[in-house]
């Protein structure tokens, strides 16, 4: 049988969004360090203001470098088309506000990222949106809460802090069944170790700060549309199938199909919210992006190098990492990430809390900071300090125990990364 | 909007205004004939545009394809006199501007009913269209394949790398989300009807309204040199040439389809 015609993986990561420039002969992508962009004509311009055209205008919309990134991790994704935000909570916002309104509510994994959660489950109801939350384990839970006002269902392929691994297509499936849409987190993944579209996901967004961007230089995210999603199928997505004053009446469904969800999130997200990618953000994510494929493949063949060092050492109490047969998806790991399930985990370090602290301390080579998906190994002792004033009680209901240690796994010297674990680990017992 | 055609619902953009606006009952009325197992949003570049540009446009989904009601209509001679049935339900002469299969239609149809037809602008067409046997296989067979194989050879080479005129989009990832879209049923039956069409040159040949082709120079799925019996058949047809387009000229030089759109209906007003 014959193949299409397109790039393989690791070429698009380079190359796909650009062509090198046509009147300098640039072979980077340029940084184009501008606000506005210059019209042809005054019929130019206001083909622009009313979508009768497409093209650049004013970068809070839309920006020749931020297009790249955008149009590079949409095809990593094999979706539609990305809109870029200045963050991934940006992005996260960006997805909720152009989906849904006032009274409507959310089916979500109570397994996530705490910004995430914090978004859901305090912010987002003062505007009129509510969520559930549920075990991202059982996507019979998400069906059973599912409402007649329920308007979306969410998850992390990757969940937090256990590394829950969602189960795309179950969940999929309950949510189409209700004729809700599916949008993942899949920061932790990346397109590299899983492509959740494929999977039945309608939506993918990125915290494109972490790996996808992999230096710890910038901070941005990206909406990624899948474009199968039927929003005008029954009338629950106003924002989408029906008439917009903002455009004279424009029905996003209607005149762009598959990209009205793109279309929508940047005509009214980036315009009215403004959560924009800027230019050089955009420049040092993609020089991440390049080398995805090549660092993502390190990263996780350190992991398993770190994993069963912390297997055999007596300092540490447990593991969780879908690659340990202790984590409770390690089949299903094995199934639905053939190259691994990522290079975040936690673990135990015997004696609670004191010892988390003191093996903080004692860490010498890896970073003791609040973040993941750095090129250098990262490391976080929650109990100490993101979690501190909370009791043990409240630790445990949160799935954080006060002996839980995260581990963001880099590209050094694997020998050199558990050497430093395993003297940290020594030091947390004395 | 929705309207009928032989009692069935016909849906079409047209821009987000209404055709049936006081200051427009005299525009030409422009109807866009989107390809096999496409449907209107193809046509997202130019409906709006043309809808604030003093005419009536309409991007019409072919009957079982997009929000029109089915059946499909299976040979390219049908589709033809369907198309002329539904320039008589929007009241007048349409002026068709056809991609692909919607060319073959709008050729078809001009040359059957020329009172029906004021004019026809074709792109992404050939003298014949020969569909690749494993393309039909997969499309008989409603594969997700299909629409990834036509995706990647209905624009041109430099579509592998990307860097669409929307900003953000991904041409090829929309064009295959449109084609998977199509109902189970229609694609197959769709590129069935375009390999069949034998007539194109003879329609060609007795057709009598003004005519515009577009050529993209790296059309893969009907290369330009299978346009040349098709333009030696019309010595009249204004002929355009756009070098960085492939099969499908109205997302690839979106704005130079405007223009020559643009071009083609004031020469006619003139
Ligand atoms: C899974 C996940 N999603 C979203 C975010 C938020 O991304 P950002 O910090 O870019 O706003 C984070 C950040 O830690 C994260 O880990």
């Amino acid at each position: 049988m014959i193949e299409p015609d397109s790039h393989r993986f690791d070429t698009r990561a380079l190359h796909a969004g650009q062509r090198p420039d046509p009147v300098t002969g640039s072979r980077a992508v340029p940084i184009h360090q501008t606000t506005s962009f210059v019209f042809d004509s005054v019929d130019h311009a206001s083909g622009l203001f009313n979508l009768e055209i497409s093209g650049h205008l004013y970068s809070r919309i839309s920006n020749p470098t931020v297009a790249v990134l955008e149009e590079r991790i949409a095809s990593l994704e094999g979706g539609v088309g990305g809109v870029c935000t200045s963050s991934g909570q940006a992005a996260f916002h960006l997805a909720l506000a152009t989906i849904l309104g006032a009274g409507d509510h959310v089916v979500a994994s109570r397994n996530i990222y705490g910004g995430s959660h914090n978004m859901l489950n305090l912010t987002m109801p003062r505007f009129g949106i509510t969520t559930t939350f549920v075990d991202p384990r059982d996507p019979q839970a998400f069906a059973e809460a599912i409402r007649p006002e329920t308007r979306l269902v969410f998850a992390e392929t990757l969940g937090n802090p256990g590394i829950e691994v969602l189960d795309i297509a179950a969940v999929a499936d309950v949510a189409h069944g209700a004729g809700l849409p599916l949008a993942v987190d899949s920061t932790f993944a990346t397109p590299y170790l899983i492509r959740p579209i494929e999977h039945g996901a309608d939506i993918v967004i990125h915290s494109v700060t972490k790996f996808l961007g992999g230096h710890g230089v910038a901070i941005g995210g990206i909406v990624v549309d899948g474009g199968r999603f039927d929003w005008a199928a029954d009338g629950k997505f106003p924002t989408l199938s029906e008439p917009y004053d903002g455009y004279h009446g424009i029905t996003f469904t209607e005149e762009f199909g598959p990209a009205a969800l793109s279309m929508r999130a940047r005509a009214e997200g980036l315009r009215d919210f403004g959560g924009c990618m800027s230019p050089a953000n955009a420049f040092y994510l993609l020089q991440g992006v390049e080398t995805l494929p090549v660092r993502m493949a390190r990263h996780v063949e350190n992991t398993l190098r770190v994993i069963d060092m912390l297997d055999g050492h007596d300092a540490v109490s447990w593991i969780s990492h879908p690659a340990h047969p202790s984590h409770p998806d390690h089949d299903l790991a094995k199934r639905l990430y053939p190259k691994g399930a990522g290079a975040i985990l936690s673990f135990g370090v015997h004696g609670g809390r004191d010892a988390g602290r003191k093996f903080i301390e004692a860490v010498d080579l890896a970073s003791h900071l609040a973040n993941v998906g750095d090129a250098k190994t990262l490391v976080i002792h929650p109990g100490s300090t993101t979690h501190q004033q909370m009791s043990a009680e409240d630790l445990a209901a949160a799935g954080i125990g006060e002996e839980l240690v995260r581990l963001s796994v880099g590209l050094e010297d694997p020998d050199d990364i558990c050497d430093d674990l395993s003297r940290a680990l020594r030091a947390s017992q004395r | 909007m929705k309207f009928q055609v032989d009692d069935l619902t016909v849906n079409a953009a047209t821009g987000a205004v209404s055709i049936e606006r006081d200051e427009v009952a005299d525009a030409p009325l422009v109807v866009l004939l989107h390809g096999a197992g496409m449907d209107r949003t193809v046509w997202s570049q130019q409906t709006r545009w043309l809808a604030h540009h003093d005419t009536r446009a309409l991007a019409v989904d072919l009957p079982g394809h997009g929000g029109s009601e089915g059946p499909a209509i299976t040979s390219i001679g049908e589709l033809a006199a369907w198309t002329a049935r539904l320039a008589e339900a929007l009241g007048g002469p349409v002026h068709l501007v056809g991609h692909s299969m919607g060319a073959f239609i709008a050729l078809e149809a001009a040359a059957a009913t020329p009172d029906r037809i004021a004019s026809v602008v074709l792109m992404g067409v050939g003298a014949a269209m020969p569909v690749h046997p494993d393309l039909q296989t997969a499309a008989d067979a409603d594969d997700p394949l299909a629409a990834a194989l036509m995706a990647g050879w209905m624009h041109g080479p430099d579509q592998r790398f990307g860097l669409n005129p929307t900003p953000g989009m991904s041409m090829t990832g929309t064009s295959r989300a449109v084609i998977e879209a199509c109902p189970p049923g229609v694609l197959g039956p769709d590129l069935a009807a375009c390999a069949a069409y034998g007539g194109a040159v003879d329609a060609a040949t007795v057709l009598t309204c003004p005519v515009t082709i577009i050529l993209g120079t790296l059309d893969r799925m009907t290369p330009r040199k299978a346009a040349q019996p098709l333009l030696d058949a019309m010595p009249s047809a204004t002929i355009v040439e756009l070098p960085d387009s492939g099969h499908a000229p109205m997302m690839e030089e979106p704005g130079a389809v405007r223009r020559v759109l643009g071009d083609h209906l004031g020469r006619l007003a003139a």
